[in-house]
C-alpha cells in the first residue's frame, strides 16, 4: 500500500508527525467520510421518512440507499439491517428484545475473550432472567475451540455470543465453524456475533457465517461516529420486541396494543444519525474500493514486521499475547518493568497513539493474568515508517524508566 | 524528554520510599483502580493521633507508584487529621506535574488507600 492511501485521510495533513496505532480504538476517516458528513449538513439537513420536499425525499432515498449498500457489504438483504449507534448499542438492543426468549433454568454462553459491550449486556440479561452465564475459554492463542463448545452448550442453551475477532489479541475466530458447531449441538440456539473489530478489516458475511445476529460500529471500519449496524436474520429479527418505542417505528399508537412497523424500521425510533449513517455509505465505498482483502494482507504485513522488530529489538523483555502469528492488525504486548500507561504515555508525547490498559476485556486479561496490556494496531494507512517510530518510542521508555 | 516523567517521579517509581509492610501496623487497607489495574495496600502505625510510620506496598503505572512513595513522605510523623484533610492539588503539588483525568486516577489512589486505611476500624492484635 503506498502513500495514495494515507493521503486520503485529511487529518495527516494537520498532523503530519502523527504515528497512529489505535484504530482497534476508532479507525481515520477518509475524505470521503468526511465530506459526505459535512455535504449532508451543508446540502440536504432534511430528516427522514416525514417530508413531502425535495430534500426530505432524496435524504429519505439516500438513507435508503445506504442501508441497500450496508446490506449487501455484510452479505445480508436491507431488510436485515436495523441502523444503531454502535456496537453496543446493537448488542443492548438484542439483550432487550430477547429478554422473552430465556427463562430460568436456561443458559447463556459467552467467551472469555469478550469486549464488554458482547459481556456485560449478556451478564445483565443472566441476571435478570435467573439463567446460567457460562464463559467460554479461548486456547492458548487467544482462539475460540469449535470442538470444545460441547462442553458449554446444551439444549437448555438458548443464546451464544462471541466476537469474530478479538480486541485485544487479534485471534480471529472461525466464525462459520462455531455457529455450525453451536447449531449442531442445539439447532435453536440464538447466535450473535460482534463483527466490530472484523468489519473493514477483513470479509464480513453474515450468510456465510450463518449467524443469527451480528453487530458492528461504523466509526472502526473508517466511518464518522454514531452509527452502527445490527443485522438479524429476518425471520428473527420481524419477531422481536422493539428496543426503543417512538417515532418512526409506529403503524397505530392509539389501539389498545399499539401496532409497530415491520422491521427493520420497528428498531429504529426517532431521527437517526442521518449524517453518520451518508457517511457510512462514503466508508463502505472506501473499503470496497481498496479491498477487503488487500486492507488485510497490509494490515498483516505490518503487524507481522512489528512484531519481528519488537522481539529483535527487545527480546525476552518483551511479551507479544496472543498468536504466534499476526492474524490482522492487532499486536498487544507487555514489557518488563514498565507498565502499559508509563508506555502509553511515553509514546504519547512523542505523537505515537497505542491503546494501554484492558481494552474494555477485563475477563481476558484476568485470564492470562496481567493487569494490562499495551496495544498498537494497524491499518490501511500506516506504513513502515510507523514500526520505525513506534520501535523508537519504545527504546525511550526502556530508557526512561530502566533502574 | 518527556514532559510528564519528571525526575521526581522517575526517582520515586524506581525506588519507592516506605515500600512494603509493617510488622505490627494499627490500620490496614487495599484500593483498586478498576479501569487500570493498578493496586495499592497500606500499612499504617498511629500512636496518639500521629501517623507515626506508613508503608506502602502494590503493582502499577510509575505514576501511582511514585504518588503512593512521595505520599507516603510527606504524611510520616504528621497528625491523622492533616492527613485526612489531604485533597487533590496536594497530590499533585507533591508530583509536581499537571495530569490529564485519566492519569489522575492513577495519582489519587495512594490518597484513596491512605484515607480507607484512616477511617478503617483499628487491627486488635
Amino acid at each position: 500500500m503506498d502513500n495514495s492511501i494515507k493521503n486520503r485521510f485529511p487529518i495527516f495533513v494537520a498532523r503530519p508527525g502523527l504515528v497512529y496505532l489505535d484504530s482497534g480504538a476508532t479507525a481515520l476517516k477518509p475524505d470521503t467520510a468526511i465530506e459526505a458528513v459535512s455535504g449532508y449538513y451543508r446540502d440536504l439537513s432534511a430528516n427522514v421518512g416525514r417530508g413531502l420536499y425535495r430534500t426530505a425525499e432524496e435524504t429519505s432515498a439516500r438513507f435508503e440507499t445506504v442501508r441497500e449498500r450496508a446490506a449487501r457489504f455484510v452479505g445480508a438483504d436491507p431488510e436485515e439491517i436495523v441502523f444503531t449507534r454502535n456496537t453496543t448499542e446493537g448488542i443492548n438492543l438484542l439483550e432487550y428484545s430477547l429478554a422473552d426468549r430465556v427463562t430460568e433454568g436456561d443458559v447463556i454462553v459467552v467467551t472469555a475473550l469478550e469486549h464488554h459491550s458482547n459481556f456485560l449486556p449478556w451478564k445483565r440479561l443472566a441476571k435478570r432472567s435467573g439463567t446460567e452465564l457460562r464463559i467460554v475459554p479461548f486456547d492458548i492463542e487467544g482462539r475460540l475451540n469449535p470442538d470444545s463448545l460441547r462442553e458449554h452448550i446444551d439444549g437448555r442453551t438458548k443464546i451464544f455470543a462471541f466476537s469474530a475477532v478479538s480486541n485485544v489479541l487479534g485471534s480471529v475466530n472461525d466464525v462459520t465453524a462455531l455457529i455450525r458447531a453451536a447449531k449442531a449441538i442445539n439447532p435453536g440456539i440464538i447466535t450473535v456475533v460482534d463483527a466490530a473489530q472484523a468489519a473493514g478489516h477483513m470479509a464480513v458475511d453474515a450468510r456465510e457465517w450463518d449467524c443469527d445476529f451480528l453487530a458492528l460500529s461504523g466509526h472502526k471500519m473508517y466511518g464518522p461516529t454514531g452509527v452502527g449496524l445490527l443485522y438479524g436474520k429476518t425471520a428473527l429479527l420481524r419477531t422481536l420486541e422493539p428496543y426503543q418505542v417512538g417515532g418512526g417505528m409506529i403503524l397505530d399508537s392509539t389501539s389498545e396494543t399499539p401496532v409497530y412497523m415491520d422491521a427493520p424500521q420497528r428498531f429504529e425510533a426517532g431521527t437517526p444519525d442521518i449524517a453518520a449513517v451518508l457517511g457510512l455509505e462514503a466508508a463502505i465505498g472506501f473499503v470496497e474500493e481498496i479491498g477487503t482483502d488487500a486492507i488485510h494482507s497490509h494490515e498483516i504485513a505490518l503487524a507481522t514486521k512489528a512484531a519481528k522488530r519488537l522481539t529483535e529489538t527487545f527480546g525476552d523483555s518483551i511479551r507479544i499475547l496472543g498468536p504466534a502469528t499476526r492474524e490482522n492488525g492487532i499486536i498487544s504486548f507487555t514489557m518488563d518493568g514498565i507498565h502499559p500507561h508509563d508506555i502509553a504515555q511515553v509514546l504519547g508525547e512523542r505523537d505515537i497513539c497505542i491503546r494501554a490498559g484492558e481494552h474494555c476485556a477485563s475477563p481476558l486479561h484476568r485470564e492470562l493474568g496481567i493487569p494490562a496490556s499495551a496495544r498498537a494496531s494497524f491499518s490501511v494507512y500506516n506504513t513502515e515508517t510507523d514500526i520505525d517510530r513506534l520501535i523508537e518510542g519504545l527504546k525511550g521508555a526502556v530508557n526512561l524508566f530502566k533502574k | 524528554m518527556s514532559s510528564l516523567y519528571q525526575a521526581i517521579i522517575l526517582d520515586h517509581s524506581r525506588h519507592p520510599r516506605n515500600r512494603g509492610h509493617l510488622d505490627h501496623p494499627t490500620r490496614h487497607s487495599e484500593a483498586k483502580n478498576q479501569t487500570c489495574g493498578d493496586s495499592l495496600s497500606a500499612d499504617l502505625l498511629i500512636r496518639d493521633g500521629i501517623i507515626e510510620d506508613i508503608r506502602f506496598e502494590g503493582e502499577g503505572c510509575a505514576i501511582s507508584q511514585a504518588s503512593a512513595s512521595l505520599l507516603s513522605e510527606a504524611v510520616k510523623g504528621k497528625p491523622v487529621a492533616a492527613a485526612l484533610d489531604m485533597n487533590t492539588d496536594d497530590i499533585l503539588a507533591l508530583l509536581g506535574v499537571e495530569l490529564s483525568p485519566n492519569r489522575l486516577k492513577c495519582a489519587l489512589l495512594s490518597l484513596e488507600t491512605l484515607k480507607k486505611a484512616l477511617t478503617t476500624d483499628k487491627i486488635t492484635a
